[in-house]
């Protein structure tokens, strides 16, 4: 289960979160809407603790992320990320790279690591460019060997930073299949997305964030399909059009 | 013939055209024998002295350039300020000041380490700022995406940034090392006896500059070139991935 409490996080004397309380539980999927500068993926960050906060407390199965004590590598383990911007590891080759983490910080065998690498890349349709550098492949390419990449140290949480944001069209689809694919297979996750059908599609909650703020929160038959909010309704009907 | 063979065939022509010239020079000269060993104890020194200090720099500069990227305000200033100086007085004032200070303050030290330490802080105060400018040329995004995968600190440094920072700086880590090899004969002026004093005390003796200027340029040579050949291709295979 994923907790934050009334969190906090400025960048000098701007306030991007301003209270922020939200809970996901095991098995559920929230996306996060939202303009930009709205804050949204400053939260994310603030999960994994990529970003410090001020104020307020993030808790992952219980364990206060920001706490001092607190082991941030280890928690890490258990948290997926996938950012806008791909970041693959240039110098290594597709396998290496998802094969990379499982062995380093899980500590597992060489060939332990790459089959775990070789599962996950054929899950997310890659089987065929083991050997391959990044630096040769698209963008959806790309961003689905990152998928791939933090699956491989089998998380029980993934977040998604605006993942489909810097795609092709048609690869966009393939990369939203992948996430439908995990949301089958039961994996709690964090969208933050401007797929507003596909977060209507997929999502137990839909949290639509304003200035910092969760203006409005509840399933996709309220937030997306009806919403109360006067701010809510304008986002809408602006990236529906 | 391609333009490589061509560079080849000329340095294979100048070469044993040199020899050629050596040797008819060296009949028709007052040099001995024991001169040439002389000469070789000479280059075998500037082969020493410059491997330890390359060495020694290059691992007070990886720390230096780690400190200048993530020390404060504060500490940049005065390592700045250190550095600064190393890199603006000339070495061969540093030498003899160094030199002249072991005396004043009666430290016993040969002049092989005096030469040594001050070429070794010559050498880190140019490869601190390599070090700064590869480990600034990893991305923020890369190295977030490895610790967003459970990576520590150390591992993201051992297995992301510092390959792709040695890449990035490794033509410029090259350029270091060629020109501590050549510096290395400044230190001659406090006496150690490496190629060039070596030189300097045989045309002493036996009159025969032309020559043996010749003769030592053509030692600097074989020592350097076949670094920057094998630097070259150990760049090409770094960038071929």
């Amino acid at each position: 289960m994923i907790e934050l409490k009334k969190v906090h996080k400025s960048f000098g004397d701007l306030e991007v979160l301003k209270g922020i309380d939200l809970t996901v539980n095991k098995g559920e999927v929230l996306s996060v809407i939202g303009g930009s500068g709205s804050g949204k993926s400053t939260m994310l960050y603030c999960i994994n603790a990529i970003e410090r906060i001020q104020k307020g407390e993030v808790l992952v199965d219980g364990i206060s992320v920001h706490d001092k004590s607190t082991n941030i590598n280890t928690l890490r383990q258990k948290i997926g990320m996938v950012f806008q911007q791909w970041n693959s590891f240039p110098h290594l080759t597709v396998l290496e790279n998802a094969a990379l983490s499982p062995q380093i910080v899980l500590g597992k065998s060489k060939s332990e690591a790459e089959k775990i690498a070789k599962e996950q890349l054929d899950h997310v349709g890659l089987g065929d460019k083991f050997n391959v550098y990044p630096g040769r492949m698209s963008g959806g390419q790309q961003q689905r060997l990152a998928i791939a990449r933090a699956l491989a140290m089998e998380p029980e949480y993934m977040l998604f930073d605006e993942i489909t944001s810097a795609l092709d069209p048609e690869l966009v689809g393939e990369v939203l299949d992948t996430l439908r694919l995990l949301r089958k297979e039961g994996m709690t996750m964090i969208c933050v997305t401007h797929e507003i059908a596909f977060a209507r599609e997929v999502s137990d909650n839909v949290a639509f964030f304003h200035q910092g703020v969760i203006e409005e929160f509840g399933p996709p038959s309220q937030v997306i399909s009806n919403p109360q909010k006067e701010r809510t309704q304008q986002f809408l009907s602006k990236v529906l059009q | 013939m391609n333009n490589k063979q061509i560079k080849y065939l000329i340095y294979a022509l100048i070469f044993i055209y040199a020899i050629y010239q050596t040797i008819v020079s060296v009949q028709a000269s007052t040099l001995t024998y024991y001169d040439l060993v002389f000469l070789l104890e000479g280059l075998e020194r500037t082969v020493y002295i410059s491997f330890i200090s390359i060495i020694i720099g290059t691992f007070f500069g990886v720390i230096f350039g780690w400190m200048k990227v993530n020390l404060g305000v504060f500490g940049n200033i005065i390592l700045g300020a250190f550095l600064d100086v190393l890199r603006s007085v000339p070495l061969i004032i540093q030498l003899i000041l160094f030199y002249a200070f072991m005396g004043i303050l009666e430290i016993e030290i040969s002049v092989f380490w005096v030469g040594a330490i001050i070429l070794s802080m010559y050498t880190s105060a140019f490869v601190t700022e390599v070090v700064r400018a590869g480990i600034e040329s990893v991305p923020q995004t890369t190295r977030r995406a490895a610790r967003s995968l459970g990576m520590t600190y150390w591992q993201d440094y051992r297995y992301i940034v510092f390959p792709l920072g040695l890449r990035a700086v490794f033509p410029a880590w090259i350029s270091i090392v060629l020109s501590v090899i050549k510096d290395s004969a400044l230190v001659s002026v406090i006496g150690y006896l490496e190629l060039l004093k070596s030189t300097e005390e045989l045309i002493a003796k036996t009159n025969e500059a032309l020559l043996l200027l010749l003769g030592i340029g053509l030692f600097y040579f074989i020592i350097s070139y076949p670094i920057s050949v094998y630097a070259t291709r150990l760049e090409r295979k770094l960038k071929n991935d």
